[in-house]
């Protein structure tokens, strides 16, 4: 992989990556509430602006729904908008980020994936962002900190984006990220300025009749986002989900032309495939775990097994077609969740992923396995076990239980999965 | 749904207004309607002040307020808010 341009490398836990992306990406307004395991970005980019090193407007609010109301509001002048949240934060701004992506403000959010009390727990797990799927935000979620902020960059790029307009939420595994000290290779600051370049807006067609950028300006005023009866109501909906499929488009363009860039490539933007191709079983899963589950595909090759990884990089919007193509041939697949979908047919990530192969004439076996809630850790020893079970899925061709668990205790003396 | 409403291609996006809210007439929302006794009304423009919709206008020419029913929606603050009570609402 090469590069054009110089880099440097830096020591930078995931956090510390996001706030100096942020630095560079010369965002105009950050308007946040810290909390555990994002509290590194909030700290380090008030930092930024207490030295002077940005020409940012930082807003302290009193909660994460503010926060989000004053990036919303920020976005709608025209800002470059950036903020950063977890677990029970993301979950206070709900209702913010209907409101957000309903008002195409394409603002961006570093999401320090941790799970959802009760009980109170601060470590990592998808709960928060999953819980947040259908918001009509753009998930990316990274693998480690070199990717979180590559992937800041290319955020920026993705939802102020004339075809898309959506906002953004950047997923790095809490403190498995968040707080895990890596070599991160940097862009020079000018090199970043040219690659995000300065916000574009639309235009839009406003009452008196005129056609103006979209943006609150008291030259030419308009009313964002106000009521919409029934007869108006669904239409702004489907623009919306038309922008969610323009983004399927742009996110492999921009990551493109960034890979072109910095030499760094994640798959094509949407998805990662690690000797998929001629795999017979394969690992599904999103986040800092495929790092693991690379390690144990290339064990398992070594020893003539025929595994394979994919993982989903982008989650909304959800790669169908991609993901259907890169899992054609292979015989048993395992999708692994880091949250819960209560009462549903398995988690988030499995139902989307079966749901896509259902046109296959094949018909993989496809099993769900829920992992690493809470913080729990998932050992390599875990995933060969994983494999080992899709072997034998392969060999006896019979799936006995849909959905599965990894590393939970049973107790009064059943057995530990 | 009517062929005379715009589509989801045709639309400006966010819902941002792309009509005046005078072409959107809200009169037939209410129930009830202002009616003034005109021997108690003192002309103070207080009514037209405190009607959230706008639609009590006063008129130069005629030298006396008009209750614009179109977008009237019966709300009755005009009634309450008259020091002399001279409107009340009817149905």
């Amino acid at each position: 992989m090469k590069s054009v341009v110089k880099q440097e490398i830096m020591g930078l836990n995931g956090d510390e990556a996001v706030a100096f992306a942020a630095k560079q990406a010369d965002v105009d307004v950050v308007a946040a509430y810290p909390i555990t395991p994002q509290t590194i970005i909030v700290e380090k980019f008030s930092e930024y602006v207490a030295n002077g090193e940005v020409n940012t407007e930082f807003v302290c609010t009193e909660s994460e729904h503010s926060a989000m109301a004053a990036c919303l509001a920020a976005a709608a002048v025209g800002a470059r908008t950036f903020t950063a949240s977890a677990s029970a934060g993301l979950a206070l701004m709900h209702e913010m980020l209907f409101v957000t992506s309903g008002c195409r403000a394409p603002v961006i959010m570093a999401i320090a994936n941790r799970a959802l009390s009760a009980p109170l727990n601060i470590h990592g797990d998808h709960s928060d962002a999953m819980a947040q799927r259908d918001s009509g935000w753009i998930q990316i979620y990274a693998e480690n900190a070199q990717e979180v902020y590559d992937s800041m960059f290319q955020a920026f790029r993705i939802g102020e984006h004339l075809d898309v307009q959506l906002p953004v939420m950047v997923g790095l595994d809490g403190f498995t990220l968040s707080h895990t000290l890596e070599n991160v290779q940097v862009l020079g600051d000018n090199v970043v300025k040219r690659f995000v370049g300065t916000r574009q807006l639309p235009t839009v067609l406003t009452h008196d009749g005129r056609t103006v950028p979209y943006k609150l300006d008291p030259a030419n005023p308009m009313t964002m986002g106000p009521v919409a009866m029934p007869n108006y109501y669904f239409e702004f909906k489907r623009q919306q989900e038309e922008a969610m499929r323009n983004a399927l488009r742009i996110i492999t363009q921009v990551h493109e032309e960034y890979g072109k860039l910095s030499g760094r490539y994640y798959g094509n933007g949407l998805i990662e495939e690690y000797q998929i191709d001629d795999a017979e079983i394969a690992i599904v899963c999103i986040g800092s775990t495929a790092g693991t589950v690379k390690t144990v595909v290339d064990e398992l090759r070594l020893n003539g097994v025929k595994a394979g990884l994919l993982r989903i990089r982008t989650f909304r919007p959800f790669p169908a077609e991609d993901i259907a193509k890169a899992l054609a041939k292979v015989k048993a697949i395992a999708v692994m969740d880091r949250s819960m979908s209560f009462g549903g047919n398995g988690g988030a990530v499995y139902q989307e992923t079966r749901h896509a192969l259902y046109d296959f004439s094949t018909h993989p076996s496809i099993v769900n396995y829920i992992y690493g809630l809470g913080g729990r850790d998932t050992s390599p020893r875990q995933i060969r076990k994983v494999f080992e079970d899709l072997q034998k899925i392969v060999q006896t061709k019979r799936v006995e239980e849909k959905i599965r668990y990894i590393g939970i205790r049973e107790g009064q003396g059943g057995k530990d999965e | 749904m009517s062929s005379k409403e715009k589509g989801w291609k045709e639309i400006s996006p966010a819902g941002v207004c792309w009509k005046s809210s005078m072409t959107y007439l809200t009169g037939d929302w209410k129930t009830y309607h202002p009616e003034r006794d005109l021997q108690k009304c003192t002309k103070c423009l207080l009514c037209t002040i405190f009607c959230p919709d706008g639609a009590i206008h006063w008129k130069p020419e005629k030298g006396d307020i008009e209750f614009d029913l179109s977008f009237c929606k019966g709300c009755g603050i005009c009634a309450n808010e008259c020091p002399t009570k001279a409107i009340v609402m009817r149905i």
